[in-house]
């Protein structure tokens, strides 16, 4: 049985339900049910129908669906991020909205949202994942909107724009002004030319001939001054450098075609070229427009990773609790971290002992324990006690925060098959320039009408524009694409490791298996009903938000009261059920209530055992154990059908391990492998000559993550502190491995096709264009085409083929 | 023909007035999200006529 809103798995004992359109239809939490009858209650049903994935499982959040409204609406918190005209009650913001991931999502969002009064205006941004804002703030306060967007079960965050962001918008922006003034320029222009070529062949009076040239010269000025004006700059630039770039012969091209035209004008005789100029500058600008976007895409998915930290938090000063904005915290100052929220600086603690989940950090699934003089990192979850922690890194010194300048250091690296086209450019370029110098002196020689033009195509047909554009949009494209699915990766070279890959090596526990614990059996050590033990031990369980408790969340068939429950760190939970009183966790734990008794050895067998017990001893053992992720076989299949060797490489000693390794049709597993035998196995097999994907989870695959061609990362939003790991699957779904592989192989066959195409066009054109068969225009249109098409053929990269779920 | 004398003049002045109206509209964000629009227009329709059937 599957949820309906997020077609997740329903827990065995969860009975929650909505009906949908007269339809009692199934839920597995209480988070699902409450956000499917938001959607009910608002008459927004018809998102299940437009809806092309599942929604996202409200099950796992650990913050309540509330807003705090003291907070938001406070006009001192808001001047972060909230834009007000003057004198009107009019408020823009923009806001982070968590969750989205169809364009059925944004229906939902903005119907809803339009549907509040005092909002006048909404606009949800699929792809960077925001929504602007514009809502009158007499009539509809800003945490009602948020409230609103929480219940339809979106996490929304308000969004300051960093640095970098407004320095990618400046940029998007001035290209797309480019991109105007060369297109309507050129549309006029051509317009003027298709009237001189008819008058060349009807004959056409001197004075209009004369008005289109002047008229067709004024137009085009304006494209040269302003969108031809980075060609010409980049060229200079180059030449400073001793560098031969493509720009240079393209500025020559405009430049000279521009040149000669403003001579043939003014001189009232001779061809103007202004119509191949303004096509040519078009085309290039369109393929340069197209070349930003693609790449802009991929940098606004690390712009995401910064909602990690929150804006607010919780000063101690003076002993007074204070709602403070992150922003204004100076090191040194003390902060109250509460159970449930998200640690935002790099601090000691001074008090409390709680336990922290850094999985967000380092994929370790099992919390630390924190207790007086630990070091706890931003971005971490506090998960059971209130700790009061000292900060020592603020901002952009976190560990957080290096960790994404890493990032995205590693996205700007170029791609070497890229670095090698602008190598091979450079000394194309130079042989260009020679050919166009010869090809204009010989026809000087032979008939000096013809030398000028036929120069002008060698320069404009031999643009090795296309050979330029070939690799890098087909590598956006194709980085997105996957990132849209949840294979993020950010090193240049993983596309080519994944398309090359001839083994794949699997870490055991936490990317095989879920890192959630299920219970596996209950071994009674006195003669009671199981059903009763476990009830007892989920009744215990409910309130402790440890992931072995979370095991038992909605697993018992009938609910008991307890008395009180006391959750004490890491060690387990008491509580008191019909007078008596019990303990469930670690045997010495439990062992403490009946001291009279001999102590307790676990059973052998897999996982982790705990036990429960009361005054009298030990009541029954419960194991409990990693489950393998539901995905996992068939991604192992799917692994061997590309033709990859597959092995497990575990660190756990585990005798279950060949059980497991046959089950997923594995025939090579190692366990108990220490990190460096890891490193010496991986560096055997690329001594053979293979090449190795490992996949891997945490901080002790560090090592052996860096010495693969590419190593891929599991992560819960995204394992940050691997970045020694090539690329991260932030769903952790296994599945999207040999999703990205085959991915990758396309990528490579049409980077392939683009290079033979770009190629073989300039060879074909050159001869042609040295004889004289090419026009100017024909040559402008030619390569424009050319390059076209290698766009194009590249952009068919971004349409993933989303594989629906059943 | 000399009505080309002052009808390109006056195409020119919508040039300028076309290029004003798109640096306005880039300015105002209107160019951020090109993908969704696109499929907005195509929900709409359908839960107008799948409200319509029911």
């Amino acid at each position: 049985m599957r949820c309906y809103h997020c077609q997740l798995n329903i827990p065995k004992g969860a009975h929650y339900s909505v009906m949908i359109e007269g339809q009692p239809r199934a839920m597995c939490c209480p988070g699902c049910q409450a956000v499917a009858q938001t959607i009910v209650e608002h008459g927004l049903v018809a998102y299940y129908q437009l809806r092309e994935q599942p929604a996202v499982s409200q099950a796992e959040r650990t913050t309540e669906m509330s807003v705090d409204s003291a907070l938001f609406d406070d006009p001192g918190f808001q001047r972060e991020f909230v834009f007000c005209e003057e004198g009107s009650d009019l408020r823009q913001a923009e806001l982070i909205i968590q969750g989205l991931h169809c364009a059925a999502c944004v229906w939902l969002l903005e119907k809803r949202l339009k549907s509040l009064h005092g909002l006048q205006e909404v606009s949800v941004n699929l792809t960077t994942e925001r929504a602007r804002i514009c809502w009158n703030n007499q009539r509809i306060p800003l945490s009602q909107i948020l409230l609103a967007i929480e219940r339809l079960g979106y996490q929304a965050h308000p969004f300051t724009a960093g640095q970098q962001e407004q320095v990618r918008q400046r940029l998007y922006h001035q290209q797309l002004r480019y991109l105007a003034v060369a297109g309507f320029g050129m549309m006029h222009v051509m317009t003027y030319a298709v009237a001189l070529y008819l008058g060349a062949f009807q004959g056409m009076e001197h004075t209009h001939w004369q008005f289109l040239r002047w008229v067709s010269f004024f137009v085009t000025t304006t494209v040269i001054v302003y969108p031809a004006r980075p060609f010409f700059a980049n060229a200079w630039r180059s030449l400073c450098q001793r560098q031969l770039v493509m720009d240079i012969p393209v500025s020559l091209a405009i430049g000279g075609a521009y040149a000669a035209s403003v001579v043939a004008v003014w001189l009232q005789k001779g061809e103007v070229y202004f119509d191949a100029v303004c096509m040519f500058v078009f085309f290039l600008t369109l393929g340069r427009f197209l070349e930003l976007r693609a790449r802009q895409r991929a940098s606004q998915i690390i712009e995401r990773l910064r909602t990690l930290t929150p804006l607010t938090a919780t000063c101690l000063i003076d002993g007074e609790e204070r709602v403070v904005a992150v922003r204004e915290l100076e090191v040194g100052d003390q902060l109250l971290v509460k159970p449930g929220e998200t640690i935002p600086v790099d601090g000691r603690v001074l008090e409390g002992v709680s336990s922290v989940s850094e999985a967000l950090l380092t994929g370790e699934h099992l919390p630390q324990p924190k207790s007086k003089g630990d070091r706890v990192l931003a971005g971490s979850l506090n998960m059971e006690n209130p700790l009061i922690v000292r900060i020592t890194q603020l901002g952009q010194q976190t560990v957080l925060a290096t960790i994404i300048r890493l990032l995205a250091r590693a996205q700007a690296e170029k791609p070497r098959m890229a670095e090698l086209a602008d190598r091979v450019a450079g000394y194309f370029v130079g042989a260009v320039l020679l050919l166009a110098a010869c090809v204009m002196g010989i026809w000087w020689y032979l008939d000096p009408a013809q030398a000028f033009p036929n120069a002008l195509s060698i320069l404009v047909v031999t643009c090795p524009c296309a050979l330029s554009l070939a690799t890098p949009v087909a590598l956006t494209a194709s980085t997105n694409a996957l990132a849209k699915l949840g294979f993020l990766h950010t090193r240049s070279h993983v596309l080519e490791g994944l398309a090359n890959a001839t083994h794949c090596l699997w870490d055991k526990t936490g990317t095989l298996t879920c890192g959630h614990f299920s219970l596996q059996q209950i071994l009674p050590c006195r003669p009671i009903n199981k059903a009763h033990i476990l009830a007892i031990a989920a009744a215990l369980e409910r309130t402790s938000a440890h992931p072995i408790a979370q095991a038992f969340h909605g697993l018992a068939t009938t609910e008991l009261t307890v008395a009180y429950t006391k959750v004490v760190s890491n060690q387990g939970v008491e509580g008191q059920y019909a007078g008596e009183c019990y303990r469930i966790g670690q045997p010495g734990f439990v062992q403490q209530l009946a001291a009279h008794t001999e102590p307790l050895t676990a059973p052998s067998g897999e996982g982790i055992w705990i036990v429960l017990g009361d005054k009298q001893g030990p009541l029954a053992w419960l194991q409990l154990t990693d489950t393998v992720r539901s995905e996992a076989a068939a991604t192992i299949k799917q692994l061997q059908q590309l033709g990859l060797h597959v092995q497990i490489l575990s660190g756990d000693p585990s005798p279950q391990l060949p059980h497991l390794a046959k089950s997923l049709g594995v025939s090579s597993a190692f366990g108990g492998v220490a990190p460096e035998q890891k490193v010496a196995h991986l560096r055997e097999l690329t001594r053979q000559g293979a090449v190795v994907i490992m996949v891997g989870d945490g901080i002790n695959d560090a090592p052996v993550l860096s010495a693969a061609h590419v190593s891929v990362a599991m992560g819960a939003g995204s394992d940050l502190a691997k970045t020694s790991a090539d690329a991260v699957l932030l769903n952790n779904d296994l599945a999207l491995l040999p999703i990205a592989i085959r991915w990758a192989r396309k990528t490579k066959q049409i980077i392939r096709q683009n290079l033979t195409w770009a190629l073989f066009y300039n060879v074909l054109a050159l001869p042609l264009a040295a004889v004289g068969w090419v026009p100017p225009y024909l040559a402008a249109i030619g390569m424009s085409f050319s390059s076209l098409i290698v766009v194009f053929n590249a952009l068919t990269l971004s349409r993933l083929p989303i594989e629906k779920r059943d | 023909m000399s009505s080309i004398f002052w009808l390109i003049p006056i195409s020119l002045v919508f040039l300028g007035v076309a290029i004003l109206a798109f640096f306005w509209a880039v300015k105002s964000q209107q160019f951020e999200d090109l993908d969704s629009p696109a499929r907005h227009i195509l929900l709409d329709e359908v839960t107008e006529r799948w409200q319509q059937e029911r």
